[in-house]
């Protein structure tokens, strides 16, 4: 990441270098998904169906993961669970 | 045997600043799953620019450039020229504008561009209001809705004009290829896109995408709403191809609107009677669909 | 290759010359002759690119920046209401740094309509960062549009240019050009090679969204960078003149100013007329000379405050009014050079709207009025719109 001390730093053309994985969405939550990999079936919809790709298949074959950094606790991957494997919590309080 | 029903690269970084529960990365997610790396997007002024992060900062793993509100389809174009002019043809060039972006300001740069048949895909997000700026009507927003400028009071004041029927419009424009794709079916979503992409010509690409801020919803039911949207035959699952009409997605049996409706708070101050006004308007929007499949079908 | 045309036909093949890649197309009076003499060309061969139709003015420049991001070279043609509807879109080309040039040929705001040659319109874009040229024939159309694609694309620059030609005067006369050879253009003018482009293996965001912190030093560095093209534009020239033999001396020119009781400001075809006048006055012993303003963006404030020392009156003709201090250049040399209590004298003539004649016997009158100011010590009238069908041609 290119230090940013003056005008003279920037590039001539408004342009972004570098990603939006700094930005740690996972303070956004107010409840977290839990999981429950007993009854998973490996549907993968709650893959498909995460908006902030906070939940993760390695490869073919592997049980999803949930990536609470960015997760930010919508709920849309415990409603669309089909074998009830992921329920909402709130968040505990820090 | 699990699998993946949709191909596995992503090209959204983590980090976003969309709402919770928001269907545009999930759009974006499935279209980019479908064109590969060597697509560049424009953007207007709209939620999808800014859930792309803010300077320095970036959310996508391919190009975009940022353009002013109505000239979505114009800048498309121009990069599109400028690919062929340098004899670049193996890039895909989206113009990935909103509902308000398109149907209203950006109306006459997508009807200019569909008449050139420039060679890019627009993809129409809808929300079915501006939702970037706060929720504001726009001439996608359905009858009997909510908005910051249609407010409710004395259960008055909601929306009343129907939504533009912008794919229509589009197929008298010429449009080589338009399709409906909806972020509950990704399956289709993904295979939609990659029927597109490599017919020459302007492709549309209208995409349903339930907002939990401006629909006053409930985040986590984001995509069981998009479901009941197509369910109920709020929104259908069509094809334009080449003038021809034929319907991605069969639905034996609507579900009442109403069923659509209850889970959203922006028609919780509608009464029986404009839900059932609104039950006939989609029953005859569906049917008038019906017609256009058998007709164009001869 | 001397060839008979007129300044549109000129702009035409200072495009083709330049070998532009996407143009976008909008006919707007009086420029449409540039849409149409490009049309031809790309049928019949001469200009190989994209010649683009498009719908509106505004989705002509926006379909240039695009194409501009995939590091095409742009070109576009417009004038007076077409200038307007693009106006936002000219503040999107400076703030993304694409290098377009645009021939606008000024023509008068409406209502009520009036086709006709006036510069209100360019003179509402002094804003956008745009830089402007200004012509006074139909050679130096030519030469400036070649020009305009060297300075503008230069990596130390990277601003957009509008070369401009007076509506009619210039658009629509015909004058001997000479048409440089396409190697020797070829040779003087390098491919666009933008440091910033659309790059699959480099995948950026051109735009963004910059908060207040940030924000600042972007703009400042626009404002730095077109300080910084006054030497572009002086070297440019001068490299022009090398090999082919022109100089139109990059930001300002000064006419028979040496020894000057008095000198006029202006620009536009009208230097052309004062140029004819002023020698001819000083013919007969009157003292007069002409500062063309050749450059208007980036402002050559420091060739322009020469004129506290040169000469003890001033006069500024104008073919626009800006509705706050008289014309749009006077307002830029009075407030931008006048040292308060510096002793400089200056009046503004505004005239020639509208595509209204202003002819060798009113650029006379003038100098005379300007000969009477420097004897008498003061200025009678700041502004004084000539001529006007009151008789007198009094303003206040």
């Amino acid at each position: 990441m290119p230090v940013l001390k003056t005008y003279k730093d920037l590039p001539s053309t408004p342009v972004t270098f570098y990603s939006t994985e700094s930005n740690k969405t996972g303070t956004w939550r107010t409840i977290r998904p839990i999981f429950d990999e007993s009854k998973c079936t490996r549907c993968y919809l709650c893959w498909k169906f995460c908006p902030d790709l906070s939940v993760e298949v390695a490869k073919e074959g592997d049980f999803p993961m949930i990536d609470y950094d960015y997760c930010k606790g919508c709920g849309v991957c415990a409603n669309e669970c089909p074998s009830d494997a992921i329920h909402m919590e709130k968040e505990a309080h820090k | 045997m699990p699998k993946f029903t949709i191909p596995k690269e992503e090209y959204l970084y983590k980090g976003h600043s969309g709402c919770p529960g928001c269907a545009t990365p999930l759009a974006l997610r499935y279209a980019l799953k479908a064109l590969g790396p060597r697509t560049v997007l424009n953007f207007p002024a709209g939620c999808g620019g800014v859930i792309l992060g803010v300077w320095p900062g970036y959310a996508m793993k391919v190009p975009v450039v940022d353009n002013a509100f109505e000239c979505t389809a114009a800048v498309a174009n121009g990069i599109r020229a400028g690919f062929e002019v340098k004899g670049v043809e193996d890039v895909y060039v989206v113009g990935w504008a909103g509902d308000g972006g398109t149907v209203d300001i950006g109306l006459q740069a997508l009807s200019a561009t569909v008449d050139r048949n420039s060679n890019i895909i627009y993809v129409m997000l809808d929300n079915e209001a501006y939702m970037n700026t706060g929720i504001q009507k726009s001439g996608c927003t359905p009858i009997g809705a909510w908005t910051t400028t249609t407010p409710v009071s004395g259960g008055k004041g909601y929306n009343l004009t129907p939504k533009k029927r912008i794919m229509d419009m589009l197929v008298a424009n010429g449009v080589v290829y338009g399709a409906t794709v909806n972020v509950a079916y990704p399956e289709d979503f993904v295979a939609r896109m990659q029927k597109a992409k490599d017919i020459k010509g302007t492709k549309f690409i209208h995409a349903f995408a339930p907002c939990p801020a401006g629909w006053r919803t409930d985040p986590s039911k984001s995509v069981e709403i998009g479901r009941l949207a197509t369910q109920t035959g709020t929104f259908p699952l069509y094809e334009v191809d080449r003038g021809k009409y034929s319907l991605t997605k069969e639905i034996k049996k609507r579900k009442p609107v109403d069923e659509y409706m209850k889970l959203q708070g922006r028609f919780r101050h509608l009464s029986k009677d404009a839900i059932a006004e609104i039950q006939k308007l989609v029953d005859e929007e569906y049917e008038r669909l019906l017609y256009k499949v058998k007709v164009t079908n001869g | 290759m001397i060839e008979v045309m007129t300044s549109n036909y000129a702009a035409a093949h200072g495009a083709r010359l330049s070998k532009v890649e996407v143009i976008a197309a909008y006919p707007i009076t009086p420029q449409s002759s540039i849409s149409e003499k490009l049309a031809e060309m790309s049928v019949n061969g001469e200009l190989h690119g994209q010649y683009i139709l498009v719908e509106s003015e505004h989705s002509a420049m926006s379909l240039l920046i695009g194409a501009s991001y995939v590091g095409a070279r742009t070109y576009t043609a417009t004038s007076s209401h077409g200038l307007a509807l693009m106006h936002e879109m000219l503040y999107w080309a400076t703030g993304a740094r694409r290098p377009i040039v645009m021939t606008v040929v000024s023509r008068a705001m409406a209502p009520p309509w009036n086709i006709w040659g006036d510069q209100m319109d360019v003179i509402g874009e002094r804003d956008t960062g745009w830089m402007q040229f200004f012509c006074e024939n139909n050679q130096e159309t030519l030469d400036t549009t070649i020009m305009s694609y060297r300075i503008a694309e230069d990596r130390s620059v990277m601003l957009p240019a509008m070369v401009i030609e007076d509506g009619f005067i210039l658009s629509h006369t015909f004058e001997a050009v000479d048409l440089p050879d396409q190697d020797d253009v070829d040779d003087f003018l390098p491919k666009f090679n933008p440091e910033l482009k659309i790059d699959f293996n480099d995948p950026r965001r051109f735009g963004g969204l910059v908060m207040p912190d940030w924000w600042s030093e972007f703009r400042f560095r626009i404002a730095r960078d077109m300080e910084d093209a006054k030497k572009k534009i002086v070297e440019v020239d001068k490299l022009f003149e090398k090999k082919f033999g022109r100089s139109y001396g990059g930001l300002v020119e000064f006419y028979n100013c040496d020894d000057a009781d008095v000198v006029l400001a202006l620009a536009g075809s009208a230097v052309g007329t004062a140029k004819h006048v002023s020698d001819k006055m000083r013919e007969r012993g009157k003292k007069v000379g002409v500062v063309k303003i050749k450059t208007l963006r980036p402002l050559p404030a420091e060739e322009l405050t020469k004129l506290n020392d040169m000469v003890p009156v001033v006069g500024v003709f104008d073919r626009s009014f800006n509705f706050g201090h008289g014309g749009g250049i006077f307002s830029e040399i009075r407030n931008g050079i006048y040292t308060p209590g510096g002793g400089l004298l200056t009046k503004n003539y505004v005239g020639g709207m509208g595509g209204r004649d202003f002819t060798p016997k009113h650029m006379e009158w003038v100098f005379e009025d300007l000969l009477r100011i420097k004897k008498e010590g003061k200025v009678d009238r700041m502004i004084e719109w000539i001529p006007l069908r009151d008789g007198t041609g009094r303003w206040y």
